[in-house]
């Protein structure tokens, strides 16, 4: 049978040290949004490069990114 | 979150208080928020312990359980200064990172640098941790520094613009107590930044001894998190660095070899 349906191509990223496919496109605002996270407690890192919270509509991911997202924990 | 950060903006200018860049704080409590058996226990005993500033550290979001409660939903990052630390970084390249991500999470400058050496001691590392330090403050952190209680090496991390100078009583998490009153002395004496007593402090009269002492205030853990009753025990940390300054601050007796009565010793019947 033939597939009419084109497949999204799939993104795979490197996700708090653990590979993970998502559907491409996306950017760092939907990312964020599809973990279901808050952006307000959130920061990323990309290939080690902090991500400005005011550049996340606008960065977009590739593949092989490897993203770190951390938050604040009780600490001494 | 905002990056404004007022410390106690009622703050009447005779109230005692201490500054550090520029964030002036009236409690000489600084708590860290590990080690609670939950975040409900953290917000009590924080809250009774009167502190204004909390270390925090950063760390991986657990991704398979994001509508976890977080830390920011029971200590208020508008109500208390929070001070992002460096814990488990034992290079400077990955303290660094930390705090960065801190800096763009919390949206401010003033961090905890931590560069530890290995098990058991946790020693501060002060090769990395000047490393380190030379690599935030270029990076416009303003950083309050873990250290050896070594008065040269405090000095020269004061030289390079280090913020606040923290040496330890005792290792981490051990609750020894104040064990080198002397050394602490002789950094304070030279400081011209705020002194803390970081690690060591393990009940209240080791608080108080590092207020009397002459530190700026004091920053401890494990002594609340880990006591039986830890809100009972933050209002003795509490009451105990209030009574450890006002003792500086009035002035001790001097010490003398030898008994001197308190009654008079005339009058006397015969």
């Amino acid at each position: 049978m033939l597939q009419t349906e084109v497949m999204p191509p799939s993104l795979v990223l490197t996700l708090n040290g653990e590979s993970r496919s998502l559907d491409a496109p996306l950017t760092v605002a939907g990312l964020i949004g599809r973990l279901g996270l808050d952006t307000r407690k959130v920061a990323v890192e990309r290939n080690e490069a902090i991500v400005p919270r005011s550049a996340y509509h606008e960065t977009w991911l590739e593949p092989g990114d490897a993203l770190e997202i951390v938050h604040f924990i009780g600490g001494g | 979150m905002d990056g404004a950060i007022q410390a106690t903006p009622e703050l009447a200018p005779q109230e005692d208080s201490w500054t550090v860049a520029g964030r002036r704080f009236r409690s000489r409590l600084v708590v860290g928020t590990g080690k609670y058996k939950d975040l409900e226990e953290t917000a009590a005993a924080i809250e009774a312990s009167g502190a204004e500033m909390v270390t925090v550290a950063v760390r991986r979001v657990n991704l398979s359980d994001p509508k976890a409660p977080m830390l920011q939903d029971y200590v208020d990052p508008k109500r208390y200064t929070y001070l992002p630390n460096t814990a488990g970084c034992h290079t400077a390249k990955d303290a660094v990172r930390t705090l960065r991500l801190a800096r763009e999470a919390g949206g401010w400058n003033l961090v905890k640098l931590e560069v530890l050496g290995p098990p058991p001691h946790l020693y501060p590392d002060m090769t990395a941790t000047f490393e380190a330090a030379d690599a935030l403050i270029r990076d416009g952190f303003e950083v309050m520094v873990y250290c050896a209680d070594d008065p040269v090496a405090a000095k020269r991390l004061e030289e390079m613009g280090c913020v606040a100078i923290m040496p330890l009583g005792a290792p981490i998490g051990s609750g020894l107590g104040v064990q080198n009153p002397a050394m602490l002395s002789l950094l304070i004496e030279q400081a011209g930044v705020p002194v803390l007593v970081d690690a060591g402090v393990g009940t209240a009269s080791d608080a108080a001894i590092a207020m009397e002492i002459g530190c700026d205030a004091v920053l401890l853990n494990s002594a609340i998190a880990h006591a039986k009753d830890p809100v009972r025990m933050a209002r003795a940390m509490k009451a105990a660095v209030e009574a450890g300054r006002l003792c500086r601050l009035a002035g001790r007796m001097p010490r003398r070899m030898g008994a001197d009565p308190s009654s008079p010793l005339t009058g006397l019947i015969k």
